[in-house]
């Protein structure tokens, strides 16, 4: 088996893939948003239950996809809960860039949460597979969809 | 064009077909020779796109080089003789098909070109509650037209199931014609099936019932003979680019008398009589369906791949296919966890699978850095893959320059996809 797809399918990620955590619909969701990839068909369900000070306070997804997307969309929801929107969106955009720039590092990351972009690094193997960054984004979009109240995002 | 020495070999069943020499034929296919990620490319998306012949290739370039000039256009030598070079191809198109004219051949970029034109052209002389007879495994070109139309006039759009092997259920489409049926449009072999429909069978009935037939032929003209006059197909459209010849050029044969009536689909040069301020009049069929600059070399390209097709023969590749195709399910059956859509009795060299707990998706990357190229994804048949409650397959779509050791490098690529997913 050749290094890359060692990268892109490491044991994290097919454990995710596998075994999503926070696959379900949570009480109480008050914000919420679908994801879709036409290229492929997956898609996923973001949920979150803001609080009253603006923090995320669960957040879960429903959906079918690859182990990549199904991966990702459940290490966001692992990652995400009790962060504030601004938190969040930062989050997505270090993530995005670990997924898209070569030479992308955590000193170049401006989100808080070191911890967080540590784990996300996981997916940065999708780096060398152009096309699997929207598998690897499709749960992030969808999120960022749902605290902007829109309700939807394709990846095209 | 590349000669292809043919030789006898017993077949099963039929000892009087001739089968080829793949290793020639696979010489004939430059990009065949490639490596990818430092595999060989093993090309298995044939039904997507297939790969061109160096007759083909050679064909066009040598346009380019040697005479190009616009078509129907100059008193000038060069544009006269690639009009009637380019004319000419119209001629093979129309011995590809057996139609009885190349009157009846038009031009168009591809397959949705051409349904889009009869949805057009011929369907909009159609009423509100006028009945448009589809299938469950059609590909979204021969589904959106229709929504389309249905959006414009009216009409009423009706879908045939299929039953779980695949297969056409005939009995549900005769039950579904009626006195409202105008119109009906299904594919002779399915992009994500392989099935082959029982044409013949579905156009007779619906001309019984006072309905036309459209037949979507994109995947059927590669994979066997085709004859609209046996058929009595009213309206048949292929394209080039899957029949080993460039992208962009394809054709719709129609009945001379339907053509005769209906109106032009895209207005433009090339498609007139005269023109006025007042009052334009058309072209007669088929120069009235052509507007604009046509894709002059792309026609070139697809009369040489024709060329290349006869020259080796389609009983022979059909064989040949059909061989692959037997091998393929065999081999694939015996993969632990995979199931295979589709194996209606009838069916064309086209293999969609899934594997148990692993997404297409995962599948096509994996295989991909072993040199395996499959389609993998909804195929553009979203409705199918519901009716089957799949998100997507994988799929194998095999062509002349395939081998047995194709099959057996994606089989083995699987077990690593397995081995990965563990």
């Amino acid at each position: 088996m050749d290094d890359l797809l060692r990268d892109l399918y490491q044991e994290v990620i097919l454990d995710h893939g596998k075994h999503p955590r926070n696959l379900r619909h949570p009480e109480g969701a008050n914000r919420q948003a679908r994801g879709y990839n036409p290229l492929c068909g997956d898609q996923v369900t973001i949920y979150l239950v803001e609080d009253e000070d603006g923090r995320i306070a669960d957040v879960a997804f429903e959906g079918k996809g690859c182990a990549i997307s199904m991966a990702s969309a459940s290490m966001m929801t692992e990652v995400l809960r009790g962060k504030t929107e601004a938190e969040a969106r930062r989050l997505f955009d270090d993530f995005h860039r670990l997924c898209t720039e070569d030479g992308f590092t955590l000193d170049q990351a401006y989100a808080e949460d070191r911890e967080a972009l540590e784990r996300l690094q996981v997916l940065s193997g999708v780096r060398a597979f152009p096309v699997r960054v929207k598998c690897a984004t499709l749960a992030w979009h969808a999120m960022t969809a749902a605290l902007d109240g829109e309700g939807q995002a394709t990846t095209e | 064009m590349a000669s292809v020495e043919t030789m006898r070999t017993p077949t099963a069943g039929d000892n009087s077909v001739q089968a080829f020499d793949v290793e020639r034929v696979r010489a004939d296919f430059p990009v065949l020779q490639q490596s990818v990620h430092g595999k060989p490319l093993t090309y298995l998306d044939s039904g997507a796109s297939a790969q061109k012949p160096k007759a083909v290739l050679e064909a066009m370039d040598e346009v380019y080089r040697t005479c190009y000039a616009n078509v129907h256009r100059g008193a000038y030598y060069f544009s006269q003789h690639l009009t009637d070079r380019y004319e000419s191809v119209r001629t093979k198109v129309a011995g590809l098909l057996n139609a009885a004219s190349d009157q009846e051949i038009v031009f168009t970029r591809n397959v949705t070109e051409a349904i889009n034109l009869v949805a057009h052209s011929f369907g909009n002389s159609l009423s509100a509650g006028d009945e448009v007879i589809i299938s469950e495994m059609e590909h979204h070109a021969n589904i959106v037209p229709w929504q389309l139309l249905r959006d414009r006039v009216g009409i009423n759009l009706k879908v045939v199931p299929i039953a779980d092997d695949g297969s056409f259920r005939l009995d549900a489409y005769e039950s579904m014609l009626g006195p409202r049926t105008r119109l009906v449009a299904i594919t002779h072999t399915s992009n994500v099936l392989g099935t082959v429909t029982p044409m013949k069978e579905i156009i007779r009935l619906a001309h019984k019932a006072g309905a036309l037939v459209l037949v979507d032929g994109a995947q059927a003209v590669v994979h066997s003979k085709v004859d609209v006059r046996d058929l009595d197909a009213d309206f048949y459209a292929f394209t080039g680019h899957k029949l080993y010849g460039p992208t962009a050029i394809g054709a719709l044969y129609a009945k001379a008398e339907l053509l005769k009536e209906m109106p032009p689909f895209l207005g433009g040069g090339d498609m007139i009589r005269s023109v006025s301020f007042a009052e334009t009049t058309y072209a007669d069929p088929p120069h009235r369906f052509e507007a604009g600059t046509p894709p002059i070399v792309e026609a070139i390209g697809l009369g040489a791949a024709i060329d290349y097709v006869n020259g080796i023969g389609m009983e022979a590749i059909s064989a040949h296919e059909a061989g692959l195709l037997a091998y393929a399910t065999e081999r694939l059956s015996a993969v632990e966890g995979l199931t295979i859509y589709g194996r209606a009795k009838e069916k064309a060299a086209i293999v969609s699978f899934t594997l148990d707990g692993i997404h297409p998706h995962d599948i096509g990357t994996i295989v991909d850095r072993e040199g395996v190229a499959i389609r993998v994804g909804h195929h553009c048949a979203q409705p199918l893959m519901e009716r089957f409650c799949v998100p997507a397959t994988a799929r194998a779509s095999m062509g002349l320059y395939n081998t047995t050791d194709d099959i057996d490098v994606l089989v083995r690529a699987l077990e690593k996809v397995k081995e990965l997913f563990g």
